[in-house]
């Protein structure tokens, strides 16, 4: 085992810092979740004859079920690797950041699964990228309406905690109270 | 005692004749005997079809008189079904039915004009997405009788063109989807 400086080549978590492979799924993942919170905001108001009426949600469909598959390998990928520490943070900001961390998954999950369940009741499976088929499991008339309420409501849940995650890692990087931002950033505290 | 017979029979008849002649029916949505389909052109190149699976009705038929008859339905216009989900959701989204603020659809039969060839125009009031308008049907006798299990049925068939736009629904589907083609299935069990 290493010991002492981490270098970003690390793969793994450790005490200190995060591996790459943390880092790596936290910023495609932020990026593939705030993309799809803008494609699915202006696709659902796309008129019939758009180019895009078809193409969108299918890049909506496609990279979300990507964003599924990151999520449940990086449940796996937390569970099996050390969480980075955080004592430099006040206790009521290292609550409110375990609150807000752990909120993320299950939010992130309730948002793929309810996604999912609006394209498949029928039956009909979700082509990724038109590579492969993720199967319809459950056909229930009329999930498609709640599930779509509660992808809805999910994505600005989802939204608005990850920017309220992001302000205060900005707020704790230009304090200088903690280097939460860079040690994601670069791997490097 | 024959003769008495003969005549309790024949008064039997005469009074189920007179019974069946002009009668009130349940329509069958129970037994799913009836449907209530939709036809809207896609693009102008083929038909998309979808039906509403939840509906009740009622009407009322005298074979002597069908200018007499008359029918009610009411619709679950939630219970829309295109055979696409995400379409489905989209048809009862505030862009059509808007099943939220308008779960119910409904036909009241105003005028029945009968024709030759056991057919008929029924002018009512159709009213779906919170208008009300008046609506043509063209429909047609298929036939009656007793059913092999007790009961007596009749059963019609009916077809009717809306405009979209008259309902209110004005979500742009192209100058060929502007129209929506209704055809009506109907069966009747009498009460």
């Amino acid at each position: 085992m290493r010991s002492g400086v981490e270098t970003d080549m690390a793969f793994n978590d450790t005490a200190a810092n995060y591996g790459s492979v943390s880092r790596w799924l936290h910023w495609i993942m932020a990026a593939a979740i705030f993309g799809l919170f803008g494609l699915g905001w202006w696709m659902v108001e796309l008129t019939y004859y758009s180019p895009y009426y078809k193409s969108a949600p299918d890049l909506h469909r496609s990279v979300g079920i990507v964003v599924l598959a990151l999520l449940l390998f990086r449940m796996l990928w937390r569970t099996i690797n050390p969480k980075p520490d955080d004592s430099d943070l006040s206790p009521f900001e290292r609550k409110a950041s375990h609150w807000v961390h752990w909120s993320f998954y299950p939010l992130i999950l309730l948002l793929c699964i309810s996604g999912y369940l609006i394209s498949t009741p029928d039956g009909n499976p979700i082509s990724v990228f038109g590579l492969f088929d993720v199967p319809s499991l459950i056909q229930s008339k009329g999930l498609e309406d709640t599930a779509g309420w509660i992808h809805w409501g999910t994505a600005y849940m989802t939204v608005a905690l990850a920017i309220g995650h992001s302000a205060a890692a900005i707020k704790h990087h230009f304090s200088g109270q903690s280097r939460v931002l860079t040690r994601m950033w670069s791997g490097r505290a | 005692m024959i003769r008495r017979f003969a005549a309790a029979a024949t008064l039997a008849l005469i009074a189920t004749t007179s019974v069946a002649d002009a009668a009130d029916y349940v329509i069958d949505s129970q037994g799913a005997h009836a449907s209530i389909i939709f036809r809207v052109k896609h693009l102008g190149f083929s038909w998309l079809v979808g039906r509403f699976d939840k509906f009740d009705g009622t009407f009322s038929y005298d074979e002597k008189d069908p200018g007499a008859s008359k029918v009610a339905v009411n619709i679950d216009t939630s219970s829309l079904s295109s055979n696409h989900a995400e379409r489905d959701k989209h048809l009862r989204s505030g862009d059509f039915l808007d099943v939220i603020k308008f779960p119910k659809a409904s036909f009241v039969s105003k005028t029945v004009t009968p024709k030759d060839g056991g057919k008929a125009t029924i002018v009512g009031d159709l009213t779906l997405h919170g208008v009300t308008k008046p609506v043509t049907i063209e429909a047609a006798y298929i036939g009656g009788g007793a059913d092999p299990w007790g009961g007596f049925r009749q059963g019609f068939e009916g077809s009717a063109k809306i405009v979209l736009a008259d309902f209110g629904m004005t979500h742009d589907l192209g100058p060929a989807s502007k129209d929506v083609m209704l055809e009506l299935n109907i069966e009747g069990l009498k009460k």
